[in-house]
């Protein structure tokens, strides 16, 4: 069995540092994001989080304190982490990775104070996707801290998508803010009338200028759009009441009316004038696509921190439960380890801390992704345009080629001549990365805040009642709420559930994964021991009853896999989810095994970290499963009638004679015969004859497989769980509470 | 004419205070190397000192000297990288709890002559007059003696710098109150106190110039092996009254006082 050959190499002995989460998450080699982990650091667990202590979060009103944050954000370089060196900022080329790693120290300590650092990110994103050169180097220069001998105030932005019900939400279609010209002199820019009302917009308070989606109300603009407002446009820029939030309330959220008289070149990408119309060159779907696509990931992060950030908090108050009671002595086992004799406490701290790691594995491998997508899309951007391609039909109909050299390069093992010259092209990796990142974003938003969110609730509840108190170190209880806002914004849990459901049954997709699968079988084989091969079997398993839901119907004759049937389809984008995660906690950890050495801090107790990592990843890939084969066994056999004690049902049972009969030459066929009718038509005491469905055997053996391959990952947790009772942690925590 | 001072900060690293700290057979503190570790704060008054004066004075320039494991230096640096602009001069050894002071000295005072166009008659040698680790109080002293600097000055809190090049130094004496000193000129022996400076903010784009040396100059770092000399340790132990911690809000500083002069009188 995988974990029965892991050598005994001990407890790790301490919380795992920086160095150690620099090589899980890939940034060992980036000193600039590095030092951006520090400073954004520094500020949560220094001004944010007396803000906290201080009883900030009690009012919904934008107070002195929370603006000095935004500005201790500036000081900090968090504010200019978006922008490129030339516009102020000292990150060179794509930032979802450095966002996501700010983002995550912010919401160690606050959720809130991460969502208004990215809130300004979020304006600024439609002008940075898709505006003009000119709207890019002019807003972003507004929004960069000042530069040395620079005297000047930050220009701070909102973006404003979601307007009061029944209008835009969910359906990001419904817009009833709408645009009109409101004066077109021959030869001049059109002068635009725009009317918008905005609903739980984030950073309204202090925002300068907001990107706001609107729809034409007049026939002289086709379709919607993002227009840029700006506080001093004429007309009315109303900021409107705060949001009574009873989270994130470190950021400012209203609902702001705006009626402004704007050029049109404010039109976020341009626009071009058709037949006497205008015509924006980006709708405002198409722009809110590229920013969503990537902050997302973001919002996923800041709950996978919020659960590492509980591991500390709940170990020490596990131990030092029974101090001081005058009949606990110094030394002893009570006083030494507190809660933590119990096993109960220990291994629920597991599962705490396990999810947070697969979470966090997941959102930081999805922002990479983005990191290395990024420059790809501008390369097929540009080849597209080289070839007179400007989008739409033509577009994907050039790319269905490519696609095809895509999945020759995933599926049909090519010479290494043709695999040199399929993985050099920009468009082949392009699609291959697309098709990976539109699972991935997705998966992370929804896995990370929604499973987030419940084991946030379990480890406030490792905190006795004290977890429930505004006193609770870590600020628990506030993060558990702060989480269930993240599952909502930026696209609620079904919106990506949604998405999941069409971009996780692409080809491009599905080749991938099959290969995912033998990649985990591979890792399997070298290091047993980290759950890789129960992951596999999970994942087959789910491939399996894809297929089987994309083929089979229900009772009533009628298809499984379909839009409008979201229990079935939602449900398998809820178990790839688990699977997702879990992978890429695995392959994290594979990361730190092979970089670990080079670095001496890491070195000094690698054997002991990396089997507390796979040991981790064991649990969490046992749970995955289980989560999986749980929803799979649902969907495979949950959509057929039960048998009934009748004469369709009787057809798959024996006779008691046929059995009497048949003993003779198949001894013990009695004994494993259990749906046997009488002679009266007496049958055992159960709802019917046992179901079976079409390929059922196909799925029992999977799911049989999966139950031994669980073998050891109770062991692995048992090991997790001593070393939670014996690691070291420090005196107190590094931000006060 | 102008003054010009050619300042090195000797600054080790130390775990950072919050760490439970816990003697282990070596003597070493148990898991040192694993436990995020800090500027020392001592020195780290010297450096923000040092970077203030060397703004003052245009062309002065400013160093900061480090010995300790390369890999923890360079986690250390991503944050005092980013406090004020200086050139890095790593030595790669061991951490320094339980060292003896005159190898350590003997190492710095061989690295400080090493560094490429310092002049040595305008130098001034910073560091802390006390260490976060087990001081032993006399390492800088001792490295300003092998460079043959013998003004030294201990628990500085303010350096002024007359328009001659001389400056006045107050340092810390017993019963709260400063010595005041005035020195010729340069060079001599700074080890600071507090100083008056705050921590300065975190600067992405000073971290970003600073990194382009700071990573250099790990690469190259030379390797040291401190010699114990005659240094013996019979027994380690922690002051454990000393690492009660407790976190608590919204005392006032008259509550606070009365706290510890109760804890005192216990």
């Amino acid at each position: 069995m995988s974990t029965s050959a892991a050598p005994h190499v001990g407890a790790m002995l301490t919380l795992p540092g920086d160095a150690v989460r620099q090589i899980l998450w890939r940034f060992s080699d980036r000193f600039d994001l590095q030092m951006l982990v520090q400073s954004a650091r520094g500020v949560a667990r220094g001004p944010v989080a007396r803000m906290v202590a201080s009883g900030e979060r009690n009012t919904h009103e934008w107070t002195p304190a929370k603006q000095a944050m935004m500005e201790a954000f500036d000081a900090a370089g968090i504010t200019a982490a978006f922008m490129e060196p030339e516009e102020g900022g000292f990150i060179s080329g794509p930032k979802n990775l450095a966002l996501g790693l700010a983002a995550f120290e912010l919401a160690w300590v606050d959720g809130g104070a991460a969502t208004a650092s990215l809130a300004g990110f979020l304006a600024l994103a439609p002008i940075h996707e898709r505006g003009t050169a000119e709207q890019s180097a002019h807003y972003m220069k507004l929004a960069a801290p000042p530069q040395p001998g620079e005297d000047r105030k930050i220009k701070r932005g909102a973006f404003a998508l979601t307007e009061p019900i029944p209008y835009v939400g969910v359906d990001t279609g419904l817009l009833s803010g709408r645009v009109r010209v409101a004066e077109w002199k021959d030869g001049e820019e059109p002068m635009l009338q725009v009317e918008k009302r905005g609903r739980f917009i984030t950073n309204i308070a202090c925002a300068d200028f907001v990107t706001a989606a609107v729809d034409s109300g007049d026939e002289r603009i086709k379709g919607s759009c993002v227009i840029i407002l700006e506080e001093g446009d004429p007309g009315s820029f109303d900021r409107g009441t705060p949001t009574k939030k009873l989270v994130h309330q470190l950021s400012s959220t209203g609902d702001p009316i705006f009626s402004l008289r704007v050029p049109a070149s404010r039109i976020v990408g341009g626009y071009t004038v058709k037949d006497g119309r205008i015509v924006p060159n980006f709708t405002h779907s198409e722009v809110i696509e590229a920013v969503f696509r990537r902050t997302r990931v973001t919002v996923g992060l800041m709950t996978s921190a919020k659960l590492l950030s509980a591991v500390e908090p709940v170990i020490r108050y596990q131990r030092g439960r029974f101090r001081g009671a005058e009949s606990i002595k110094e030394g002893s086992l009570r006083y030494e380890m507190g809660i933590q004799q119990r096993e109960d406490a220990l291994q629920r701290l597991v599962d705490v801390w396990a999810s947070g790691e697969a979470g966090a594995s997941l959102g930081f491998a999805a922002a990479r992704l983005f990191d290395e997508l990024d420059p790809l899309e501008k390369q097929k951007t540009a080849l597209m345009a080289e070839r007179g391609i400007n989008g739409g039909r033509a577009e994907m109909k050039a790319m269905k080629e490519v696609e095809l050299r895509a999945m020759e390069l995933l599926t049909a093992n090519p010479t290494p001549e043709r695999r040199a010259e399929l993985e050099a092209d920009p468009l082949v990796q392009y699609l291959i990365l697309d098709a990976a990142a539109n699972v991935l974003c997705p998966a992370t938003k929804l896995w990370n805040t929604g499973e987030g969110t419940r084991q946030m609730r379990e480890a406030v509840s490792l905190m006795g009642g004290y977890g429930i108190t505004e006193d609770c170190p870590g600020y628990l209880a506030n993060k558990w709420m702060d989480a269930q806002l993240e599952t909502t914004y930026e696209g609620p849990e079904a919106v990506q559930r949604r998405q999941l459901t069409i971009t996780m049954i692409t080809p491009l997709f599905l080749a991938q994964f099959r290969n995912w699968i033998r990649e985990m079988r591979t890792i399997a084989s070298e290091r047993p021991g980290t759950g890789a091969c129960t992951l596999a079997t999970a994942m087959t398993m789910w491939m399996w009853t894809l297929h089987y839901t994309q083929t089979a119907t229900d009772a009533d004759g009628n298809k499984l896999y379909t839009g409008p049937r979201q229990a079935v389809t939602f449900a398998l984008a809820d178990a790839l989810c688990w699977l997702l995660a879990s992978r890429c906690q695995i392959l994290d950890v594979q990361e730190l095994e092979a970089r670990g050495p080079e670095d001496a801090v890491v070195a000094e107790d690698l054997p002991a970290t990396l089997q507390f990592f796979r040991d981790l990843c064991h649990t969490q890939a046992a749970r995955a499963s289980g989560e999986a084969s749980r929803i799979c066994a649902e969907l495979v056999y949950g959509y057929n009638r039960h048998p009934a004690w009748d004469a369709d049902g009787h057809k798959a049972c024996f006779l008691a004679d046929e059995v009497e009969e048949y003993e003779g030459f198949i001894p013990g066929l009695g004994s494993v015969a259990l749906d046997v009718i009488g002679q009266h038509g007496e049958h055992p005491f159960k709802a019917g004859p046992c179901a079976g469905c079409a390929g059922s055997a196909d799925f029992l053996h999977l799911q049989n497989k999966l139950a031994t391959c669980l073998t050891g990952s109770r062991l692995a947790k048992d090991r997790a769980a001593e070393t939670v009772a014996k690691v070291m942690i420090p005196e107190a925590l590094d931000y006060p509470a | 004419m102008a003054n010009v001072f050619h300042i090195v900060v000797c600054s080790g690293i130390v775990p950072d205070p919050l760490q439970t700290l816990e003697p282990a057979p070596g003597p070493t503190l148990k898991n040192e190397m694993m436990l995020p570790a800090v500027l020392d704060p001592w020195a780290a008054s010297a450096l923000y000192e040092g970077a203030a004066l060397a703004a003052k004075h245009a062309g002065s320039k400013l160093w900061l000297l480090s010995l300790g494991p390369k890999a923890k230096l360079q986690q250390v640096m991503m944050t005092v990288g980013q406090k004020v602009p200086f050139e890095f001069v790593a030595v790669d050894g061991p951490l320094g709890g339980f060292t003896d002071a005159t190898s350590t000295a003997a190492a710095l005072a061989e690295a400080i002559a090493a560094i490429p166009g310092l002049d040595r008659t305008k130098l001034l040698l910073f560091g802390g007059w006390e260490s976060a680790s087990r001081g032993a109080g006399v390492t800088l002293q001792v490295a300003g003696e092998l460079l043959g600097i013998s003004d030294q000055f201990q628990g500085v809190d303010e350096i002024k710098v007359a328009d001659d090049g001389s400056f006045e130094v107050l340092e810390r004496i017993e019963g709260g109150r400063h010595q005041q000193s005035r020195c010729q000129g340069t060079p001599a022996v700074l080890g600071w106190a507090t100083g008056n400076l705050p921590e300065p903010r975190n600067s992405p784009q000073v971290g970003m110039a600073n990194m382009r040396g700071i990573m250099p100059a790990l690469q190259k770092a030379k390797s040291v092996k401190l010699d114990a000399n005659s240094l013996t340790y019979a027994s380690v132990s922690l002051p454990k009254q000393q690492r009660e911690t407790r976190l608590v809000r919204d005392l006032s500083p008259d509550e606070i006082a009365r706290e510890i002069v109760q804890w005192i009188a216990e």
